[in-house]
């Protein structure tokens, strides 16, 4: 039998014994807040979007200035690449673990996930460093100019997203995993991941492409 | 009666990053992400920096490595799957995947035009003259 049939087959008593529950009535908290979420990243990637767009259009604009192949160390930004891989994977292992209320390795996860997102960062700013050191800040150029405001509002993103899981430790310690603690580490492991899937993208576009 | 409200809660809309049995994934589908992840930067990098593709290939190949792996990420770490609890993301996700594609091409396709339509920097000074 076809999984649609026992679907039907499922629904067919509960519809009509439980209005109001799962048979028309409103969905439960934590799916409304995680697609209201869901929701908000998708307008978040929208936004990157149309830099990515304008990086596109302005990538071969170098004014003279240093271009891509010039700038870009690919081994550098494979170890941040890594980095970010594996904080999305304890920030994973941390969702589980709080959803099994085994508060000592969610700690631990979080940390490694903290570790791993500011050792990016770090690595991220030194490149910056670097690249204003040799002077190719974002006035060089309209490709430097976009690079930053692309590359630049992603660390933005990893630095906001480091502080909200100071805060989230904080608060499961102090308010312990109720369910709107949660809930909001929920909201924080959708943002954490989403931003790997920005990663993926400036990795391919700005590094790959741009060092060729 | 209890029996289905329970069976029939587990097949209905369900959060992303919320999964099957347990509410957050399994280790398993963490670590089945990683690894398809690793392996497509790995294939990244070396469709990149080495010859193994047709050179003119490469962007196209770089693309498709990309999108193959924002999918592995959708999947194995945001839990957006094609079930029918996760109508409701898929279709907010494709519709975030319309608009983007729209800025992106559309802005593409709208510069390339102006570029090639431009006026010369001599011409226009021939005009003021």
């Amino acid at each position: 039998m076809s999984a649609q049939a026992d679907t039907a087959n499922l629904a067919a008593p509960v519809m009509a014994a439980a209005r109001g529950y799962d048979g028309g009535g409103p969905a439960p908290v934590r799916i409304v807040v995680g697609y209201g979420f869901w929701i908000f990243l998708l307008s978040d990637i929208i936004m990157f979007s149309a830099l990515f767009a304008s990086y596109a259009v302005l990538s071969g604009q170098t004014a003279g200035g240093p271009s891509g192949r010039d700038l870009f160390e690919l081994r550098h930004v494979g170890i941040e690449t890594l980095c970010l891989l594996f904080s999305s994977y304890t920030c994973g292992l941390g969702a589980l673990a709080i959803e099994r209320g085994r508060l000592r390795s969610f700690y631990v996860c979080s940390a490694l996930t903290f570790v791993l997102g500011a050792t990016f960062l770090g690595l991220e700013v030194s490149e910056f460093i670097g690249m204003l050191a040799r002077g190719a800040g974002p006035s060089r150029s309209a490709f430097l100019s976009s690079f930053f405001s692309l590359v630049g509002l992603h660390g933005v993103h990893v630095s906001a997203g480091l502080v909200w899981l100071i805060f989230m430790v904080a608060q499961t310690s102090v308010r312990g995993p109720r369910d709107f603690v949660r809930r909001r580490l929920l909201c924080f492991s959708l943002f954490w991941h989403a931003l790997d899937i920005i990663w993926v993208a400036l990795l391919t576009l700005v590094y790959l492409m741009g060092a060729r | 009666m209890e029996e289905h409200l329970g069976q029939y809660a587990a097949l209905t809309d369900r959060a992303p990053g919320v999964g099957e049995n347990e509410d957050t994934g399994s280790l398993a589908s963490y670590t089945t992400g990683l690894a398809f992840a690793l392996l497509l930067t790995g294939a990244s990098y070396m469709v990149a920096r080495t010859n193994l593709l047709w050179e003119p290939g490469v962007p196209a190949g770089l693309a498709v490595l990309a999108i193959a792996q924002i999918g592995v990420h959708l999947v194995f770490f945001l839990h957006i799957g094609t079930g029918p609890d996760n109508t409701n993301n898929v279709v907010a996700l494709a519709f975030g995947v319309l608009i983007v594609t729209l800025i992106v091409s559309g802005s593409l396709w709208i510069m390339a035009n102006l570029n090639l339509n431009m006026m010369p920097a001599s011409a226009i000074m021939e005009m003021q003259r």
